[in-house]
């Protein structure tokens, strides 16, 4: 097997970890096997793991590029796809934990959230972005929608930056977290910024812009 | 089946007694009418359950203004906590964070507008009133709730005792400021020291606590030990904790999460279905260790009976 799809499957493995052990939490205390398992507020600790991973898919995928162009190792750009879609599989878990542990199912209680209440809103224009850039994720679509494929897909930066806005936005008084998550972030847009300056200070100059840049 | 058993062989001693009601507790809240109607004629004697803290003597139980809902186990009740000085959220951070703090000689300072100011030892401080069990709905204001065996003496009963003068409103609370038993202290997280209040007439309700206690037990360090306050029909942060001065005075307080955040707490944080927090909905609450955010709130918290006389006349949707 190459090695690329050794990794694959290893990645693909590591990625279902955080999932597989809030299954066997909810095992736990199904079963009273350990109930507390997934702390006295199971529904809100579900929230917050989902949540968390979420953003933490998102800026791994938005990684790839950063560490493609620093360690000259293309291959790992094969990733990229499979860690976006798991960024959309955490948010959608975690989209799911508001529509059945908060709101019962409820759309008038639903619709009510996302009017009422901006935290909301944006939370859901992310998942709503993940959703459409999971859709286009495949072949057809990189095919079909030809240079507009890469404008369209740069929406990952923006629900990175909504999807740290929204941690921030829900959280009390501690923004040490939403803290970290931004600066994160800063790093991998900023690096984006950077290069796409000196590209163009080296175009205006009349050199040729390197293959690698993206 | 463990249940069912008659009463010769106590079911606390086939499985540990925090794990069965936890499961029932489970049931009940996640699997709907399933399950629950078979358990609906279980009861359990409180007192059960504890931490291993010291017991509290001379305890006077079965209170009519308790709830005879079930409470939670001790286990959720002392894993589940707000408390700022400990951690930055809620959770088991004040837990984990609280495992060395003592309480020592805790010394509670009154002054302000009192005839007779003076600083007490806890113990010669609760001497002269008689230690009650209030089993309490717990609402916070984060619309998760916890039904809580609480120990401690009417708030009245101080009130009374230290004989405010006419001057006196409102009654001011103060945590202990000690950045080296409370770590989080060294942080400007919140306004140290953290602050509540009440009006005097809400501070003489027969329902207002002063609790030192919990499950029979002396209270642990992170639900508050060695006293906090009780205010059942408010919500949980108004409950301040570790409270070491009230000083009686003639203007309202402001509270640490009204002068933290003004658009989102209030001075009275009673509990209201009606009136949401910007950020999410109270008109529905979690009654832990449920998954589900359905149970309806009740005005109050369930205790309009009681307390709304308190309230005529007020807009409470202005002074929320």
């Amino acid at each position: 097997m190459k090695r690329i799809t050794v990794l694959k499957v290893l990645v693909f493995a590591a990625a279902l970890i955080p999932a597989a052990a809030l299954a066997v939490g909810f095992y736990q205390v199904y079963y009273g096997i350990d109930f507390n398992a997934l702390t006295a507020n199971p529904g809100d600790y579900i929230t917050d793991q989902t949540g968390t991973w979420t953003l933490a898919f998102l800026l791994i995928s938005l990684s790839v590029t950063p560490v493609r162009r620093l360690t000259k190792w293309n291959e790992i750009i094969k990733l990229r796809r499979m860690l976006g879609l798991f960024a959309f599989f955490y948010g959608t878990l975690h989209m799911l934990t508001w529509v059945v542990f908060i709101n019962s199912f409820d759309p008038g209680f639903m619709a009510d959230d996302i009017v009422k209440r901006p935290f909301i809103t944006v939370g859901m224009a992310t998942w709503l972005t993940l959703f459409v850039l999971a859709l286009t994720s495949n072949q057809f679509s990189i095919r079909k929608l030809k240079r507009k494929w890469q404008s369209l897909h740069r929406l990952a930066y923006l629900a990175g930056i909504m999807g740290v806005i929204h941690f921030w936005q829900l959280v009390k008084a501690d923004t040490t977290e939403p803290r970290r998550w931004a600066a994160a972030l800063a790093v991998l847009l900023g690096l984006r910024v950077w290069w796409a300056v000196r590209k163009r200070q080296f175009l205006v100059k009349g050199g040729k812009t390197s293959a690698v840049a993206r | 089946m463990l249940i069912k058993k008659p009463s010769d062989i106590r079911s606390s001693e086939i499985t540990p007694k925090s794990l069965y009601l936890r499961r029932r507790e489970f049931i009940q809240a996640s699997a709907a009418g399933v399950v629950a109607a078979g358990f609906a004629a279980c009861s359990e004697e409180v007192g059960a359950q504890g931490g291993g803290l010291p017991k509290l003597a001379n305890l006077k139980k079965g209170s009519p203004l308790s709830t005879t809902e079930m409470p939670n186990s001790y286990d959720h009740i002392t894993s589940y906590n707000n408390f700022y000085e400990f951690a930055g959220g809620a959770g088991e951070g004040p837990k984990q964070n609280s495992k060395n703090f003592k309480a020592g000689n805790w010394k509670i300072k009154v002054d302000g507008e009192v005839a007779k100011p003076a600083e007490y030892l806890l113990e010669d401080f609760l001497k002269p009133s008689m230690l009650e069990e209030r089993i309490y709905r717990h609402r916070c204001v984060e619309a998760w709730s916890l039904i809580v065996p609480w120990a401690g003496i009417p708030l009245k009963d101080v009130v009374d005792r230290v004989q405010p003068t006419s001057r006196a409103k409102f009654v001011k609370f103060y945590t202990l400021v000690d950045p080296s038993r409370f770590p989080m202290q060294r942080t400007d997280l919140l306004p140290w020291p953290y602050v509540e209040g009440l009006r005097l007439d809400e501070a003489r309700h027969p329902l207002a606590l002063l609790a030192v206690g919990l499950y029979g037990e002396q209270l642990p360090a992170q639900n508050g030990a060695p006293i906090r306050l009780v205010v059942p029909w408010k919500y949980g942060f108004k409950g301040i904790k570790s409270i070491v001065r009230m000083e009686f005075v003639e203007k309202q307080p402001l509270n640490t999460w009204q002068q933290q955040a003004p658009n989102e707490y209030g001075f009275y944080a009673n509990v209201n279905p009606m009136v949401d927090h910007p950020r999410w909905s109270q008109a529905r609450e979690r009654r832990l260790p449920s998954f589900f955010a359905n149970t309806r709130t009740q005005m109050f918290n369930g205790y309009a009976d009681q307390v709304a006389s308190l309230y005529t006349g007020m807009d409470l949707r202005k002074n929320f």
